[in-house]
């Protein structure tokens, strides 16, 4: 081994051989020396980091391990007026996603496939799109939810293999809930999932952040009128947290200032009552106090289930309300537009003597129908014969068409146009809603706008009957038969209690557009009160008196009810024909109205019903209003409990 | 009785200043492995398990005579390169590079093996001529390191590259290459960066090389890694956050933090003391290898040992510069510290064939 060279002698390999150390000792020298110099250069950066910069990573350590976690407020539940809940929030468990702690090795579809074949889950490819999307454009730190209402197997089956699913997890969550369903939709309304939309409106209006851990937001009726007060204030968690988002530690806390409870003026009683009543019938029915305001029944058929829209409502589901021909989505209450038809007579007369254009003395001869002078055309009394002589209590209690046509056109529409708008027919009502619309009390000025057409004496006649262009939602009428009762004092129908106190002036930003009269001001000024008294003795005629269209349906009532029938056209009889309800189409038979008040000398409900496409309204509607008026005064023993002794005489 | 320890150990061959540092080092490793595995005992059992292995692999190692390295080298690394080609062909893709070979039993990375291979294989190349070496020899020393290393970047690895084709080069280095063919080397390569940038680098490699130069650019992506590791270091300060307490760590802020990034690890809960007091054993274990390189008796020995001790402390410099930002981020572990059965076997069989070298010359006199 040692020579493994002949060429060399022993001399020139032992000088060889020390020349190759030393060659390799100098080589390996300078690597230590370059090797020494790597560590200096380490050591510099080292005390760099740890020694001069100390101060700014440590505090930008204690940053990175404090997040501020966003708690939602638990929402205010809803009661009706006696205490019994409407919307109730409950724990459910749901499984969601918060898109920056997903593995994004792992596309999110497979893992949302695998994760409904693990549990079972009933979503499907669509709905799996649909979560798809909302991580695409939602924001990265928020939660997701994936499916909710899980069962405890599912959340076993679930904890098992969450190790599997990075970034998922079950949470307890508080969902809305309405225990009654579809019996209050349309006045409850109901939350739902909080869309880009709400999410660029919430934005807009610097509410972004109150609502940073909130997934539901109100988007009908009460729940969407009264969502600031509902909702509460966002709390806060300073947790010390991993990368992977798990909480170690809680490190400080304010808690959310949840929303406050609503109590409704609702009965819950009367509601279901509403909705028993209407049964298959498309139609409304509304009944307040007219001393206050307070809807005590407001019910719209057909109805839904507003839990659907909690729980995210399917698409299928969605375009079933959609396309249903009944229109379940539309609130009848309040949206729907209706010729207010007879109702409206009482009304008319106090314009009428206020603009004495008639007194109570005055007599008419109501033939079988009226024309205008020199017009050959006829406007049909509802009576082929007519009704002969009468004055204007008369005039009600048989609900004559000609006196009120006469009545129209002596009033000529400008006039009518200022009293209904007092009575806040085409104004908004006030009630504690965005539902509403204020359909259509027309006006000559109206008229030239939509049909760039000049108003006729022709057009006022039949709006005396309130038929023609007129149009009027339930609420209206119901709110100007209130006032009437009340002796023209302003009445805001409301749904919630403390009505007053909500609406107070910081919160009328709710709906600006929405410039309604103050329950304090007196809406209808006239020259007596008495005239008031004049159309409700007319509404008391009508169910009690001998040729009342309603005295059949209020028979042997135990308490001294009033009201008026009305019988909506929805299309033309022509001059020739006749109406019959059998030979035409479902769709075009009459609507039904009735308006009642009780007890007569103070009334306490004023009760308003509507039905589509049924017929007569002493004939249809009637009943049901007297029935209402009976559950509320005598099944729910409001008479008995409020007024012992004011209203014992009977008819 | 106590004679015949002292022989039995000196049977063994190994050196015993030389363990003291490596022992030390697997202590170390211990003590924050556990901090940095979130305690997890499974991690520790497994660690301790390898650890008993590579000091085995390191008698093993330190057993056999250098001349049983020098005489299989060729052997070694046509095997070496026959079994890269297999990996590029039936590789395991694991986290987007193939570097496993699955036997059935085990899965190793026969780049791991390289590493050893490379510089006995190199060095026994120069040790059948002279040193100085030859220009020609230089050159055919460079294409033997180049067929494996470019195996080793198709799979792609980037970082056994460099480490590998590092432990050649300083075999050429130290067989005394013309200093003025090094400065022009170093001028070609320079040259060829950008041409290997645009032709042959993923872009994860990229991105590294990109997030290096500036992490704060993507704090959240790409540059989250170093971001994350500056943050645990500097939060450590002089003394460090304590055993078990480094936040970073604990909280999961820190990735890889029982691989490749456990010095950050070590310097939150240690701090900079900390920093130098495993600064100086690895110093010491570099140093103890330097004395016994330029004590060897042959140039194979000589360019052996002196490739693996520089090797050694390019290991150490790149992941501790790489962890602190000095450098980009490639996929080296610390030494000794880090997580993982094949660095570990990989450098205790280097330290058990540096040991043979130095406990083999005295009895067989070259």
């Amino acid at each position: 081994m040692f020579f493994w060279s002949n060429k060399k002698n022993d001399f020139d390999v032992a000088t060889d051989e020390t020349a190759e150390a030393n060659l390799f000792n100098n080589r390996m020298k300078i690597a230590i020396i370059a090797v020494l110099i790597m560590v200096v250069a380490l050591i510099i950066n080292l005390y760099t980091i740890q020694i001069i910069q100390f101060r700014s990573f440590e505090k930008r350590s204690n940053n990175n391990r404090i997040k501020i976690i966003p708690i939602s407020p638990p929402r205010g539940l809803i009661f009706d007026r006696n205490g019994q809940i409407l919307a109730d929030n409950k724990p459910i468990y749901e499984i969601e996603l918060i898109p920056e702690n997903l593995n994004p090795d792992v596309p999110l579809k497979d893992s949302l496939l695998k994760l409904r074949e693990l549990l079972n889950l009933n979503i499907d490819d669509k709905d799996i799109e649909n979560i798809i999307e909302r991580v695409r454009f939602s924001k990265k730190f928020k939660s997701i939810s994936v499916a909710s209402k899980l069962t405890e197997d599912q959340i076993a089956v679930f904890s098992v293999n969450q190790y599997n699913f990075k970034g998922f997890s079950i949470e307890p969550k508080l969902k809305r809930f309405y225990p009654f369903a579809d019996t209050v939709t349309h006045a409850l309304g109901y939350v739902s999932r909080i869309n880009q939309k709400d999410q660029e409106m919430l934005e807009a209006h610097g509410n972004a952040e109150n609502y940073a851990a909130t997934q539901d937001m109100g988007k009908l009726g009460v729940e969407k009128y009264y969502e600031d007060i509902l909702h509460g204030k966002v709390g806060y968690k300073e947790v010390e947290v991993d990368s992977i988002g798990r909480v170690v530690q809680t490190l400080k806390m304010v808690q959310p200032v949840p929303g406050k409870d609503i109590s409704l003026t609702i009965d819950i009683r009367l509601q279901q009552k509403a909705q028993e009543l209407l049964g298959t019938n498309k139609g409304a029915i509304l009944m307040l106090d007219p001393r206050n305001g307070e809807i005590l029944a407001f019910a719209s058929n057909p109805t839904y289930d507003p839990n659907m829209f909690v729980r995210g409502i399917l698409n299928k589901e969605y375009q079933e309300l959609l396309n249903n021909p009944e229109r379940p989505l539309i609130n009848r209450v309040s949206q729907g537009g209706y010729s207010p038809a007879s109702t409206i007579k009482p009304i008319m007369s106090v314009m009428g003597l206020n603009e004495g254009i008639f007194t109570a003395k005055t007599r008419f001869f109501g033939g079988p129908h009226y024309s205008l002078p020199g017009s050959t055309h006829k406007f049909r009394d509802w009576r082929k014969w007519g009704h002969g002589w009468m004055d204007v209590f008369r005039a009600i209690e048989i609900s004559c068409d000609t006196f009120f046509y006469d009545l129209a056109f002596k009033s000529g529409i400008d006039n009518i146009h200022k009293y209904m708008s007092l009575f806040g027919f085409g104004q908004p009502s006030g009630i504690d809603l965005f539902e509403e619309s204020l359909a259509n009390l027309p006006s000559k000025e109206w008229k030239k706008n939509k049909y760039h057409q000049v108003w006729v004496p022709g057009d006022t006649v039949p709006i005396g009957i309130g038929q023609g262009y007129w149009t009027t939602t339930l609420l209206q009428l119901v709110r100007a038969h209130a006032i009437l009762t009340q002796h023209g004092r302003n009445i805001i129908p409301h749904l919630a209690r403390d009505y007053a106190d909500l609406n107070k002036e910081e919160f009328l930003i709710r709906n600006p557009k929405q410039k309604y009269k103050k329950p304090e001001e007196t809406a209808v000024k006239v020259k007596s009160s008495s005239y008031f008294d004049i159309g409700m003795r007319g509404m008391y005629l009508v169910v009690n008196g001998p040729e009342g269209t309603g005295r059949k349906a209020f028979a042997g009532t135990k308490y001294v009810a009033a009201g008026k029938s009305g019988t909506a056209q929805i299309i033309n009889i022509k001059q020739d024909q006749r109406y019959n309800a059998a030979a035409i189409k479902k769709e075009h038979r009459d609507n039904a109205l009735f308006v009642a008040f009780a007890p007569y000398e103070n009334p306490v409900a004023v009760v308003g019903i509507l039905l589509e496409n049924v017929g007569g309204g002493s004939r249809f509607a009637a009943p049901i209003a007297r029935q209402m008026l009976d559950e509320y005064l005598i099944n729910l023993g409001y008479l008995e409990k409020e007024l012992p002794s004011a209203e014992k005489e009977k008819k | 009785m106590r004679k015949k320890v002292i022989e039995i150990l000196s049977n063994l061959h190994l050196d015993f200043s030389l363990c003291i540092g490596i022992f030390a080092l697997m202590g170390l490793n211990f003590v924050i492995l556990y901090s940095a595995s979130g305690e997890n005992p499974d991690v520790m059992q497994q660690q301790i398990v390898r650890s008993i292995f590579a000091i085995i692999i390191m008698m093993v190692m330190a057993y056999l005579p250098p001349r049983v390295y020098k005489k299989w080298a060729p052997f070694g690394y046509v095997l070496c390169t026959v079994l890269l080609l297999c990996v590029l062909l039936f590789g395991h893709v694991g986290k987007g590079a193939e570097r496993w070979l699955n036997l059935g039993i085990v899965r190793f990375q026969p780049s791991e093996l390289l590493k050893i291979v490379m510089p006995i294989a190199i060095a026994a190349f120069f040790a059948k001529g002279k040193l100085p070496a030859k220009l020609l020899s230089c050159f055919v020393a460079l294409i033997l390191i180049a067929i494996p290393v470019v195996l080793i970047i198709m799979q792609p690895d980037l970082g056994t590259a460099i480490l590998i084709s590092i432990s050649g080069c300083f075999i050429i280095y130290l067989a005394g290459l013309n200093w003025y063919l090094i400065l022009s080397g170093t001028l070609i390569f320079a040259l060829y960066a950008p041409i290997h940038w645009f032709f042959f680098m993923y872009d994860y490699q990229k991105q590294r090389i990109l997030t290096f130069l500036n992490p704060e650019s993507d704090p959240l992506n790409k540059g989250y890694n170093i971001i994350q590791s500056k943050i645990a270091i500097g939060s450590g300060g002089m003394w460090g956050k304590g055993w078990l307490n480094g936040t970073q760590s604990h909280l999961q802020f820190l990735p890889e933090r029982h691989t490749d990034f456990i010095f950050a690890v070590f310097c939150e809960e240690f701090g900079f003391v900390g920093f130098l007091v495993l600064l100086a054993i690895y110093m010491y274990i570099i140093l103890r290898c330097v004395y016994i390189s330029m004590n060897a008796q042959t140039n194979f020995q000589r360019l052996l040992s002196g490739s693996l001790t520089l090797t050694f402390f390019c290991y150490v410099f790149i992941n501790t510069g790489m962890v602190s930002g000095l450098l980009p981020v490639v996929g080296v572990p610390l030494p000794l510290i880090s997580y993982g059965g094949t660095s570990l076997i990989t450098l205790t069989a280097a330290f058990g064939i540096i040991m043979s070298i130095h406990t083999h010359h005295k009895r067989n006199n070259y």
